[in-house]
């Protein structure tokens, strides 16, 4: 434990991009704010950049108790060497006791350089955070931080603790965790660190970026309309897609689905997609591997299809239909289209 | 000068096979139904390596760290064309986190001379962590880009790559010695065996595994040992590309590997049992499917 600081301190990384903070930075703020008021402590963001103070001042209406302002005009463009040098100085100096990142493609590039310069554990892909004890060969711990994970494609759960070494890192998934609101108050303290960086830090030259317009929305859409390898080829997809466009769903995907290369990714539902709480998912054709149902249970009601009645994915449905999906989805589709005079 | 690739493997369980039948009656897995295989986003690190090669000429060298059993990938390996592979196996290794495995592929491949561009999965799918990669460029202090799909050339000593980032692709440039992680939307980007090769390899072993296999056939150990020993030798030294290192080989200090060196330690692993909702069945006849509409519509799910 540091001297310096009296009170441990809860730091999350926030990731943004044009003016736009992401939104998992925002999630993870909900969480270490909770965090550290069960720790007595204070909750705290670190972002990097120059010209930021529009990013600064929108994270500090969430309320965070401190803003670390890492400003070096080289930082307003991501770079892994450059953005680890900087936290590592940044957190050697200031000594956090929790210091988490979202587990997005920028956040699983630079979290694990920054543990590894900082030789501290890190636990990837987190979907809950708590504070616990632990107790092992006669040493006792207070005040872990657990980080919850699922591991093995989903089939089990590990509680990971980082006992010895200081910050404990995590990455967590996007969306497992709830949106903050806005608290008002902008009284967050700035504490503002210029880093020492070489050149050297900045060898890797982005020549172009291509943008593809998200068009696909899971997290916000109140029906998802499923596929899953049962649906047999990249042809029979669009039934999933007429499904859900008569209902005015969102499209969405089991892994090997999109394995199969009958959808894009973007589509894909679960661990290693995106974790959707819709009020109506419709699972067809999915025979629901735990990654998958791990990414959806939580869903309002679950309709299930698929020839086999043994597939576990009827454990977690509310009503089950046991048939082709060939057949029964045009059923659906038509029940639906005649829904007023019926 | 010549270029040499390294590529760093893993092999996995093959964690998409759980299904229904790959679970037990309880709920939790059954790993022993999980055939062991290579790790898909380290093939695709490897066909990248591959390419580079016919391309450009050098070495393609596949590193692994693993139980004795793990030999079977860097079999596959040189059957797609690898020239040189290393097993990194010993006990002292087991049960490392991903900092700890970081440093012992980092310390072995500081034995590796020349390095020009380190190529690893992006993530393996037992674990789906994504961290080693990172961090064994961290320890070498080499750059290094992540979630790269498609080498686009090299020049001179640059290498130019497309990549994913956050909504999107970009094209991205870097001097050479760099790490990246690799990662394919298709299974089949990897070429397959080559006929030639796989009569060329097909009875390259490790020590450790030849050990095993003897074992396992009831051999007593020290015979085992010898056996093994003898079979190594009598393999002819051009066809024989695997090596097998420990922790003396790479002059690791025990205490950063293994369990002892891991920050990480895992305090309880849960089986996720499926607690089953009671559901309702529903025909799938045309009155089945409309009354289920017309309920949903009923409780305003659908409008």
């Amino acid at each position: 434990m540091t001297t310096t600081s009296t009170k441990p301190e809860v730091w999350v990384f926030i990731q943004h991009e044009d003016n736009t903070i992401n939104e998992t930075s925002l999630e993870l703020l909900g969480r270490a704010k909770e965090l550290a008021v069960k720790r007595n402590g204070i909750s705290a963001t670190v972002i990097l950049g120059d010209n930021i103070r529009k990013i600064i001042s929108e994270i500090s209406s969430y309320g965070p108790d401190k803003v670390y302002f890492v400003r070096d005009k080289r930082l307003e463009q991501y770079q892994t060497t450059a953005y680890t040098r900087a936290l590592n100085d940044l957190v050697s100096l200031y000594k956090p006791e929790i210091f988490l990142f979202g587990a997005t493609i920028l956040g699983r590039d630079l979290a694990p350089r920054v543990a590894s310069s900082l030789r501290v554990g890190l636990t990837a892909d987190c979907t809950d955070l708590q504070i616990g004890d632990h107790t092992a060969r006669g040493e006792e711990f207070k005040n872990l931080l657990y980080q919850i994970r699922p591991a093995f494609g989903g089939n089990i759960i590990a509680t990971i603790i980082n006992p010895k070494t200081r910050p404990q890192m995590a990455t967590v998934r996007e969306g497992v965790m709830p949106m903050p609101a806005k608290n008002g108050k902008t009284s967050s303290e700035v504490i503002e660190f210029q880093p020492e960086l070489t050149d050297t830090d900045f060898i890797i030259k982005t020549i172009k970026k291509e943008l593809t317009e998200k068009t696909v929305n899971l997290k916000g859409s109140n029906i998802i309309v499923s596929g899953g390898a049962g649906v047999g080829s990249k042809e029979n997809f669009d039934l999933i897609k007429e499904l859900a466009h008569t209902l005015g769903g969102e499209i969405g995907a089991s892994r090997a689905a999109v394995d199969f290369g009958y959808i894009h990714h973007d589509h894909q539902v679960g661990q290693t997609g995106t974790t959707v709480r819709p009020k109506l998912y419709i699972a067809c054709g999915i025979s629901g591997a735990i990654q998958h149902l791990a990414g959806m249970q939580e869903s309002g009601k679950i309709i299930a299809i698929n020839k086999d009645p043994d597939a576990p994915i009827f454990k977690v449905a509310n009503y089950g239909i046991v048939g082709d999906i060939n057949e029964v989805v045009p059923k659906m589709i038509k029940a639906y289209r005649q829904r007023g005079v019926l | 000068m010549e270029k040499n690739y390294v590529v760093l493997a893993k092999q996995v369980p093959d964690t998409k096979k759980i299904t229904g039948k790959a679970m037990k009656d309880d709920g939790t897995v059954n790993r022993a139904a999980l055939p062991a295989i290579f790790n898909p986003d380290d093939l695709c690190a490897l066909e990248m390596a591959l390419r580079l090669k016919d391309q450009y000429g050098g070495t393609v060298t596949v590193v692994t760290m693993g139980p004795p059993s793990a030999t079977e990938i860097l079999r596959q390996s040189l059957y797609r064309g690898a020239d040189r592979c290393i097993l990194l196996t010993d006990r002292k290794f087991a049960g490392s986190d991903t900092l700890a495995t970081s440093m012992v592929l980092s310390y072995a491949l500081k034995k590796i001379k020349n390095i020009s561009i380190i190529l690893c999965g992006r993530q393996a799918i037992d674990g789906d962590t994504a961290q080693v990669g990172p961090q064994v460029a961290e320890k070498l202090g080499v750059a290094q880009i992540s979630y790269v799909q498609e080498i686009l050339n090299i020049k001179k000593n640059t290498v130019k790559i497309k990549r994913i980032i956050e909504n999107g692709y970009a094209v991205q440039e870097a001097p050479m010695p760099i790490l990246m992680t690799c990662c394919s939307t298709s299974d089949a980007y990897a070429r397959p065996c080559s006929a030639k090769n796989i009569q060329r390899y097909k009875k390259v072993a490790s020590y450790s595994e030849t050990v095993q296999k003897y074992m396992a056939d009831g051999t007593p150990k020290e015979e085992a040992f010898k056996a093994a020993k003898n079979y190594i030798e009598s393999l002819p030294k051009e066809r024989s590309p695997i090596e097998e290192w420990d922790i003396s080989t790479i002059e690791l200090d025990e205490a950063l590997c293994g369990l002892g060196g891991s920050p990480t330690w895992v305090k309880q692993i849960e089986s996720v049992v499926l607690t089953a909702v009671d559901h309702k069945h529903i025909p799938a006849t045309n009155e089945g499917i409309s009354s289920l509409v017309l309920e949903l519509i009923d409780d305003h799910i659908l409008d």
